[in-house]
């Protein structure tokens, strides 16, 4: 194993980055996640990669996108006001099938708000930022180490699927310094794009340009062929299959924690830097004798509606803390269907959620 | 008829308008391809959005159709992912000067080796004749229903004071000048610009009095006038006149996907410290 290092969350996604294969990354500074793409200028040339910053954030996206349809495994990483500029872009990777792995290190909105506080706003626009019915995976990490991890399983589901994929970071988990032990270099599994022979039936071969096969890649709705199509049949089909490729793949691409569910009247479902805080409640309140579970998001988008079911069935209340005005509550309740109690807690002074504050909520006092 | 090989023939006719210059251009690209010896198999087409940017959809080579005025951002990840491989944008005038407007230059500014072929019709086409940032001062469109009172762009020196190494400018009355300035900007290494005027008698015409593509065949025949002649003329000889010709052609500046490649090569030796 590798010596233990002390670690930033941004500095985290950077190593897993680079083990998962990556060769291309254009970029645009903005606060929280500018490191990212300074340790990506000096270590992907190194490397043999290519960084490149662009003159914007949309510039940034279509450069992300044709270098991966060149070949190359690519990423951008920004944060909320960057986010929303990319979000035209996003739903053509989502169109053109075309792997890419965007960081969004949450600050929090609307507008530039009081940079660069963290929040957890960017939920719902990370999975419908984009216009039109489209497919996206969207991971979230609690700590650095997990940052590591999910960016390099960014990766691979974005290959495997030929998928934009979110890695939804925040202020907290990105500054933040922790001690990790990184798994030895090589030690991952390589991701790898479905090819001509081995692809599933509802993914189509990775073509990349310069070998000799004339691809056209276009925002238009497409046959069969790849060529543009008008067809409704066609178009019906499309869209479709792009939002099954993923909704299919739930139950393989849900990362969740379980704590504690087996007794639990009182279950806290969180996500993200407010995960951490939840834990310490939770932990808090069964020493005080309460009878708290949690389930922890780790991949936000396809909703694990599923866990959530099961949950409805046992618990008499869930409760959702989130750094926003309560986004991924409203999932929550989708999913309960007034099965049990939902209650959301939010916070957007920009602090970050207290286990303290929390602790209350989860006793029902 | 060399040229015909890098058609997708079988996706023909294109759904450009009678009296649209748009196949012209496309015409001449492909003259030009054929005579600068393009490789199909190594050659990405790229475009944005609007009626010139479904030429890339009618060539026969790798091709990319992307988002409204982001062509060029998109070459620019092909090209330094791959820089072995030919690069070219086809763009409508609204979609490289205004909404991609930044783009250009930036991309003029690194000069990436991307051959840029600019179709301006002086118009959104697309949309049906809404005016463009290369509608001239005075003219009638569907949102300058008065006569516009912005002033054009000229695009060549924008380009070429952004840092483009290739700059030229024809029209599709002159076919030929247009293929030899498309030939030398793909031969050439470094970003080249070639801005051709393709009539839109459908919105343009229409709504200024040249309804028929003769017509406006002639409006371009009257107002073009060679780089050469127009130095011997007055500003206000040249007033509503359009110059053509090959304005900047330099080597001396490196082509920005190559020197990225001889950074990495410098770094692999250890040459190199950073600046931490």
């Amino acid at each position: 194993m590798s010596q233990p290092r002390l670690m930033q969350g941004n500095e985290a996604c950077v190593e897993g980055a680079l083990e998962a294969g990556l060769q291309f990354f254009a970029g645009y500074p903005i606060t929280p996640s500018t490191e990212i793409a300074e340790m990506l200028a000096e270590r992907l040339p190194r490397a043999g990669g290519v960084f490149i910053q662009m003159e914007d954030e949309i510039a940034s996206m279509a450069a992300v996108i044709g270098a991966s349809l060149a070949g190359m495994r690519a990423m951008t990483a920004t944060s909320g006001p960057g986010f929303s500029l990319k979000q035209e872009n996003l739903g053509y990777a989502a169109l053109t099938e075309t792997p890419c792995v965007v960081v969004n290190v949450q600050r929090v909105g609307p507008s530039t708000g009081m940079p660069t506080s963290p929040a957890q706003g960017d939920v719902m626009q990370s999975r419908w930022g984009t216009h039109g019915d489209h497919p996206v995976v969207v991971l979230s990490p609690s700590s650095v180490m997990e940052t590591y991890v999910l960016t390099a399983k960014a990766f691979a589901v974005a290959d495997e699927l030929r998928v934009p994929v979110i890695l939804l970071t925040d202020e907290i988990t990105g500054h933040m310094r922790e001690r990790v032990v990184l798994p030895d270099p090589g030690t991952l599994p390589r991701p790898h794009r479905p090819l001509e022979g081995a692809a599933p039936p509802d993914i189509p071969p990775m073509v990349h340009f310069g070998e000799g096969r004339r691809v056209l890649v276009t925002g238009l709705y497409r046959d069969s062929t790849g060529f543009w199509s008008e067809s409704p049949e066609e178009a019906d089909r499309l869209v479709r299959r792009l939002a099954g490729k993923v909704e299919s793949r739930q139950e393989q691409l849900t990362m969740v924690d379980r704590w504690h569910l087996d007794d639990a009247q009182v279950v806290v479902v969180a996500y993200g830097c407010v995960a951490r805080s939840a834990q310490r409640a939770m932990r808090l309140a069964r020493e005080r004798g309460h009878r708290v579970g949690m389930l922890r998001l780790a991949c936000l988008w396809p909703f694990p509606g599923h866990e959530i079911e099961a949950l409805a069935e046992r618990a008499d209340r869930i409760v959702v803390p989130e750094m926003n005005l309560g986004q991924m509550v409203g999932e929550v309740e989708r999913a309960v269907r007034g099965r049990c109690k939902v209650i959301g807690y939010s916070r957007v002074d920009t602090e970050l959620i207290r286990p303290e504050e929390l602790l209350p909520v989860l006793e029902g006092v | 008829m060399e040229e015909m090989r890098f058609l997708r023939r079988e996706h023909l006719p294109h759904i450009w308008c009678v009296g649209c210059g748009h196949g012209i251009v496309l015409g001449a690209v492909i003259r030009a391809m054929d005579r600068a010896g393009v490789d199909q198999d190594r050659t990405v087409v790229v475009s944005g959005i609007g009626c010139s940017s479904r030429a890339v959809g009618y060539l026969n080579m790798d091709a990319l159709h992307t988002t409204h005025g982001r062509a060029l951002a998109f070459a620019t990840g092909v090209k330094l992912a791959r820089p072995d491989l030919r690069v070219a944008v086809l763009a409508g005038d609204g979609d490289l000067a205004a909404i991609g407007g930044n783009h250009l230059i930036h991309a003029a500014r690194r000069n990436i080796g991307i051959t840029t072929v600019c179709f301006n019709n002086g118009i959104y086409g697309m949309t049906s004749g809404q005016y463009s940032p290369l509608t001239p001062a005075g003219y009638r469109t569907t949102t300058s229903p008065f006569g516009h009172l912005e002033r054009d762009f000229d695009l060549c020196r924008l380009v070429q004071a952004a840092g483009a190494t290739y700059v030229a400018r024809s029209t599709v009355y002159h076919v030929h000048q247009t293929v030899t300035y498309v030939e030398r900007a793909l031969a050439h290494d470094g970003f080249s610009f070639v801005e051709v005027f393709s009539p839109c008698p459908t919105y343009f015409g229409r709504h200024n009095r040249m309804g028929d593509p003769v017509t406006m065949m002639k409006w371009l025949h009257d107002s073009a006038v060679q780089a050469g002649q127009a130095a011997r003329m007055t500003p206000e000889e040249l007033r509503g006149r359009v110059v053509l010709g090959e304005f900047h052609r330099t080597t001396e500046v490196p082509e920005y996907a190559r020197s990225y490649r001889e950074m990495i090569a410098r770094l692999a030796e250890g040459g190199d410290q950073g600046a931490r």
